[in-house]
């Protein structure tokens, strides 16, 4: 039975997972940029929110429509300050100068915030430890089963939004080719200014997720950044499904790995990632997903 | 069309590096030992900028996981040692272990481009911090001292560790300059600038990169053998931190990336801010990221870089050159119809 709750504890660990992943998914997706600050932004994101809930008491739902916002300001700053410029110099400057952003957030951080590690549990009231009793031995958290709902609410949404709508229809192009979609009257800067933005959003809400979940400090940014892209290479789809089932897989695997050896929490979820890589390489050839009309 | 591949510059230059180095080797016997420590840390950060630049600068492959292999020398260091070993031998000889090991993790990693190979290696570091943990050994993060080193004097000790590092990192100049001046130099620098081109050409793109993948693997494995040497206490989480390629990052950008002079350049720049700033805490880890952001953006070819456009100088050169003063040959028109 223990394995069975441990499965299931994977799973809806799984949901955060996906949800830590969708933003550097999309970004990568549309923009072929892997941004390395992604996990330090989540953790700024988790730390705006401490901020407005610790001195303003500001509840961190509704301080989310503060951050939010906000974190679409910083993925359009982002865009305009250092990816677009750092792109035109070619694939390895993106991954340097996010690098360097990322130490900068992260020790920004530590000076303004100190080593302590932090939470946003005590300020969600019971909703960080209520949870579903299914059987005496298996119980499902109800923040875990939202997160796992919300995750899959924004992949599908954003999904929806890329097949559906002009905006995302402007989005697929200018990732195929941004040199000849201004010839069809496409500004493709604004545009990927515009995908910049909404990757943050996503960013946003899994540093939400993960700051209510559990604790953070100033370098958690690190391991999110990893996990993210464990679980966006573990799905490797190319869709929102495949975004899912790679955080799912992480999560049970880090989950049962935890159950064989103390230390195996994390072994677990890197041996996965190795092996499902390896044998992704074997059968010819790898490339991280596109995100296509669904 | 003249080419050449040594100037009169460059032959001095190579004389002048000689010089120093020969100079260097006599330092413990005229420097004081917080000297001769510094100098160490120094030859140190050269090692692991040089390494790091033949990996990104040369083979266009950014691995934000270096400290996978420089925590495993310490790490092989210390279990070699604990086997009976002597201190320094078992130094080279952990660094080549990591170079084996590096080989069939290559194998993988290597078929992982961009953004992709960058954070797969940061995954292998990780792995490699924590089974490393497993080691009763280490004692998890508490880690272990090598305390066979208490058998040398001070002051041996000191000037031993000098000289290895001396010669570890003399020994990679050269070995990298005779590499990248050789047949698979010219392979390297052109999957660099593209793989595709590359390979149809004929050049064993896999292979090529691998050279270079398990030689940067070495370096950084010496690293960090040499210092534990220095430092004689292993932790697992200092020597596994992303701050070593951290630092690598810094010291190439400022440097000058894909420029042989530059990782040189740069660790001095990087030893001398630490050597300043160093204690500023947090603001200088701050400075270090906002100039390594600042360099990627504007200067992405670092200080060597920027001399190098400015003015054609060429130093420690490893490409080819047209002759000066010699007519170029006529350009051919084409005829319009």
């Amino acid at each position: 039975m223990i394995w069975v709750d441990q499965v299931i504890q994977g799973v809806l660990l799984g949901g955060y997972y996906a949800l830590i992943a969708c933003g550097l998914s999309f970004m990568y997706g549309v923009m072929r940029i892997i941004n390395l600050a992604h996990g330090s932004l989540a953790i700024l994101a988790a730390f705006m929110l401490f901020v407005l809930a610790d001195r303003y008491d500001i509840s961190p739902f509704l301080g989310l429509l503060i951050v939010l916002p906000a974190m679409a300001a910083i993925g359009w700053g982002l865009h305009r300050a250092i990816l677009r410029r750092s792109q035109a110099g070619g694939f390895l400057l993106p991954i340097l100068s996010t690098f360097g952003l990322s130490i900068v957030i992260d020790n920004l951080l530590f000076q303004g915030f100190g080593a302590d590690t932090r939470s946003l549990a005590p300020y969600i009231g019971s909703l960080s430890y209520d949870s579903w009793t299914i059987t005496d031995e298996i119980s499902v958290g109800q923040l875990a089963a939202g997160t796992f709902g919300v995750a899959v609410l924004l992949l599908g949404g954003l999904q929806l939004f890329l097949s559906r709508t002009p905006l995302g229809r402007a989005i697929r192009a200018v990732a195929e080719d941004p040199d000849t979609v201004g010839l069809v009257g496409i500004d493709a800067r604004r545009v990927s200014a515009i995908a910049s933005a909404i990757a943050l959003v996503a960013v946003g809400i899994a540093g939400a997720a993960l700051a209510m979940r559990a604790t953070f400090d100033p370098y958690a940014g690190a391991p999110q950044l990893i996990f993210a892209f464990e679980a966006t290479v573990i799905g490797g789809a190319g869709s929102l499904w495949g975004t899912l089932l790679g955080g799912v897989v992480l999560g049970v695997a880090q989950s049962l790995g935890a159950q064989v050896i103390p230390q195996g929490f994390l072994i677990g979820g890197h041996a996965v990632f190795l092996a499902i890589l390896l044998a992704r390489l074997y059968r010819g050839g790898f490339r991280l997903p596109r995100w296509r009309a669904a | 069309m003249n080419i050449e591949r040594w100037t009169p510059t460059s032959r001095a230059a190579v004389g002048v590096a000689a010089a120093v180095l020969l100079a260097l080797a006599a330092g413990p016997s005229f420097m004081d030992a917080n000297a001769v420590d510094k100098l160490t840390t120094l030859f140190i950060y050269v090692i692991l900028g040089v390494t790091w630049n033949a990996l990104a600068g040369y083979s266009g492959l950014i691995s934000i996981g270096q400290q996978a292999f420089f925590g495993l020398g310490g790490y092989f260091a210390v279990r070699l040692v604990d086997a009976g070993m002597s201190v320094y031998p078992a130094l080279l000889l952990a660094a080549a272990i990591v170079g084996l090991i590096a080989l069939p993790v290559s194998v993988f990693m290597l078929r992982l481009r961009a953004g992709e190979f960058a954070i797969g290696m940061w995954v292998v570091a990780e792995l490699a911090h924590l089974l490393v943990n497993l080691d009763g050994l280490v004692q998890g993060e508490t880690g272990t001292s090598l305390i066979a080193l208490d058998a040398y004097a001070a002051e041996t000790r000191h000037a031993v560790t000098y000289w290895s590092a001396l010669a570890a990192m003399s020994a990679l100049l050269v070995a990298l300059f005779a590499l990248l001046r050789s047949r698979t130099g010219i392979a390297i620098q052109s999957i660099r600038d593209d793989e595709e081109a590359a390979g149809s050409l004929g050049v064993r793109v896999l292979a090529t990169k691998r050279v270079i993948f398990v030689l940067a693997a070495f370096g950084a494995a010496m690293a960090g053998a040499l210092w534990l040497a220095t430092a004689i206490t292993f932790q697992p989480k200092t020597y596994f931190s992303v701050q070593w390629t951290a630092y690598s990052i810094f010291m190439v950008l400022v440097g000058g990336l894909g420029t042989f002079e530059g990782p040189i350049l740069g660790a001095v720049v990087f030893f001398a801010i630490e050597a300043w700033f160093g204690d500023a805490g947090v603001w200088y880890l701050v400075g270090l990221g906002a100039t390594a952001l600042l360099f990627s953006l504007y200067l992405p070819r670092g200080l060597w870089g920027w001399l190098q456009d400015r003015t054609g100088l060429r130093v420690l050169f490893v490409g080819y050159r047209v002759k000066p003063g010699i007519p170029a040959p006529p350009v051919v028109t084409p005829v319009t119809i």
